[in-house]
């Protein structure tokens, strides 16, 4: 647990120092506000449904596609191609302490930039005059599943890097996993094969991981323990892997 | 986490037993044995690809072994990795660090990985620092440090925690002489404080470091002892090289009177200018020193004339290039 700690704190403490993060911060920020800006906008042009909330919340998946895979691609490969992984596993620090302290110390990240669109909301409010339309359920919400959603997409991130060497090969397999998981899964939601009356029980376990579908629910206020428990054990899963894929790269080396 | 080693352990410092190592079909280490006392320097020799930095991995726990067994202090790497980590400081091959950490951060950090308290860490490191003459380089960033200054750093690394067994993996690759002569003496300064198991290409190097020198090749160790041993043991002490004018057709039946046994090694150079050729003449290793007999016999006979004559001094170079050949046939 020590050794967890002082990995995390140096983790952190990297991500703080680093331009890149800032650059990333920036760009994050920047693409937000402007999604931002166009909702509102459509929103003062015609009457629309539902709370800007739920819409911004909606194209959560354009930062999720760009943003986990800047922020997870370097954690394990980078170490691997250095050789630093080397040097840190010969400490007495495990492999699971190592993957951990990657994983949340990007995903503390991926938190606080999404925290910081939180921003957007308060200047809204503070300038809006008109609170009615800025319900705090579907914010709430939104953030919720922001946050439990964010750890199965930076675990599956996390999975990329420690499965190879290249960080630019990481990073498009992070993306991959992502867009199956999100895109994919609603795709094939609408294939004709599955309305088949054999297929329910493979319908059923699609309809399950819909993003989307968890999503609406958790703007609606309705939290779900079964879809807690998918992100946190999806989240689980691939941090397990991860380790399985670093200590399988050691064997095979 | 604290004192890690249990009690003063009088046993080897390492122990090594039929470690044998494949990866996908290719056997790199095959049944390698040795064992290294407590406060030896050792150096680790071979080819590239013999087997060495395997050896090394295997030794730190960072690789699981194929078949045999290794011990660190009395501890078993295999059933007992975390309880080894504590007891080995290992410089990899190429000695990797992070480029965006400075000195002083990057070796606060290892310090607090390998368990030293705060307490204990401040004055270990002002101590790592000067033995490794860090200081003027302390806060600079790793990325633009030349690379003898890395590999202090990467030095200053393994020997941080004051680990009993300290494992370098060529701990001198690239480095000017002014550097090797810095990185030489700053691993014959833990002499007899710490067990030191070093691999090189550089063999001057080793020869003067290390107490004793295990060769490897092909995953086999093919030689072990300290230089002198080794030197005595491939080569033999007699082989001389001189300069000689004169009929070197009648060189044999004179050599033969000497001593039975003393031969040409090979055809004699031609004659220079001045009409000497050099040549080199061999004794079986039992013989005594012939340098005054032979001076005595090649003075006294007026067809020779002789400029100069010396006793070869093999380096491990010869040896190396011995124990690896003979060996990899």
């Amino acid at each position: 647990m020590r050794s967890f700690r002082i990995l995390l704190g140096h983790e952190l403490r990297m991500l703080l120092v680093s331009p890149a993060t800032y650059i990333a911060a920036t760009l994050f920020l920047v693409v937000m506000g402007f999604i931002f800006a166009g909702i509102l906008e459509s929103f003062a042009s015609t009457a629309q449904e539902g709370s800007p909330a739920a819409t911004f919340f909606q194209l959560f998946w354009i930062p999720v596609f760009f943003m986990v895979p800047l922020l997870t691609m370097k954690s394990l490969a980078e170490e691997r191609r250095l050789g630093t992984l080397e040097t840190l596993l010969t400490t007495p620090v495990t492999t699971t302490q190592v993957v951990f302290a990657k994983f949340f110390a990007a995903y503390a990240l991926y938190v606080s930039l999404w925290g910081a669109t939180g921003g957007f909301f308060y200047i809204l409010r503070h300038f809006a005059g008109d609170a009615s339309r800025l319900d705090a359920g579907p914010l709430i919400g939104g953030y919720l599943f922001i946050a439990v959603s964010g750890a199965l997409f930076v675990a599956l991130g996390i999975f990329a890097s420690s499965v190879t060497r290249n960080q630019a090969v990481a990073g498009i397999l992070a993306f991959v996993i992502l867009l199956l998981l999100v895109i994919g899964t609603r795709y094939t939601a609408t294939l004709e094969l599955l309305k088949l009356d054999s297929m329910v029980s493979i319908r059923s376990a699609v309809d399950y991981v819909q993003v989307f579908t968890h999503l609406d629910d958790f703007t609606r206020g309705v939290i779900d323990t079964r879809q807690v428990l998918f992100y946190l054990s999806g989240s689980t899963l691939a941090l397990l892997f991860s380790i399985f894929g670093v200590e399988a790269k050691l064997l095979h080396s | 986490m604290s004192a890690p080693v249990p009690a003063p352990f009088s046993g080897p410092a390492l122990e090594v037993r039929d470690l044998v190592k494949s990866y996908a079909g290719v056997t790199a280490v095959h049944r390698i044995s040795f064992t290294v006392a407590q406060g030896e320097i050792i150096g680790l020799l071979g080819p590239n690809g013999a087997g060495k930095s395997t050896t090394m991995r295997i030794l730190t726990g960072y690789l699981p072994a194929s078949a045999g067994s290794v011990t660190v202090c009395g501890v078993d790497v295999a059933s007992h990795p975390a309880e080894v980590k504590n007891l080995i400081g290992y410089m990899p091959e190429n000695n990797p660090l992070p480029d965006d950490m400075r000195v002083s951060e990057y070796l606060y950090l290892r310090g607090r990985l390998k368990g030293l308290t705060r307490r204990r860490l401040h004055p270990r490191f002002d101590e790592v620092v000067q033995l490794c003459d860090l200081g003027r380089v302390r806060h600079r960033i790793i990325g633009k440090l030349s690379k003898g200054y890395r590999q202090r750093v990467g030095i200053a690394d393994a020997i941080l925690a004051e680990p009993p067994v300290i494992i370098m993996d060529e701990p001198t690759i690239g480095l000017d002489p002014h550097q090797i002569l810095a990185v030489r003496d700053l691993i014959a300064g833990l002499r007899g404080r710490m067990t030191v198991l070093i691999s090189s290409h550089i063999l001057p190097e080793v020869e003067v470091t290390c107490d004793r020198v295990i060769i490897v090749n092909q995953g086999r160790v093919v030689a072990t002892g300290t230089p002198a041993e080794l030197r005595r043991e491939w080569l033999g002490p007699g082989h001389y090289e001189l300069e000689l004018a004169g009929p070197l057709e009648a060189l044999p039946s004179l050599l033969s009177a000497l001593h039975p046994e003393l031969s040409l090694v090979s055809a004699p150079s031609e004659p220079d200018a001045e009409g000497f050729a050099s040549l080199r003449l061999t004794a079986p290793s039992a013989a005594p020193d012939l340098r005054e007999s032979l001076v005595n016999a090649l003075a006294r006979d007026p067809r020779f004339r002789l400029r100069a004559l010396a006793r070869a001094r093999h380096t491990l170079e010869d040896v190396f290039l011995a124990a690896t050949q003979n060996t990899a046939a």
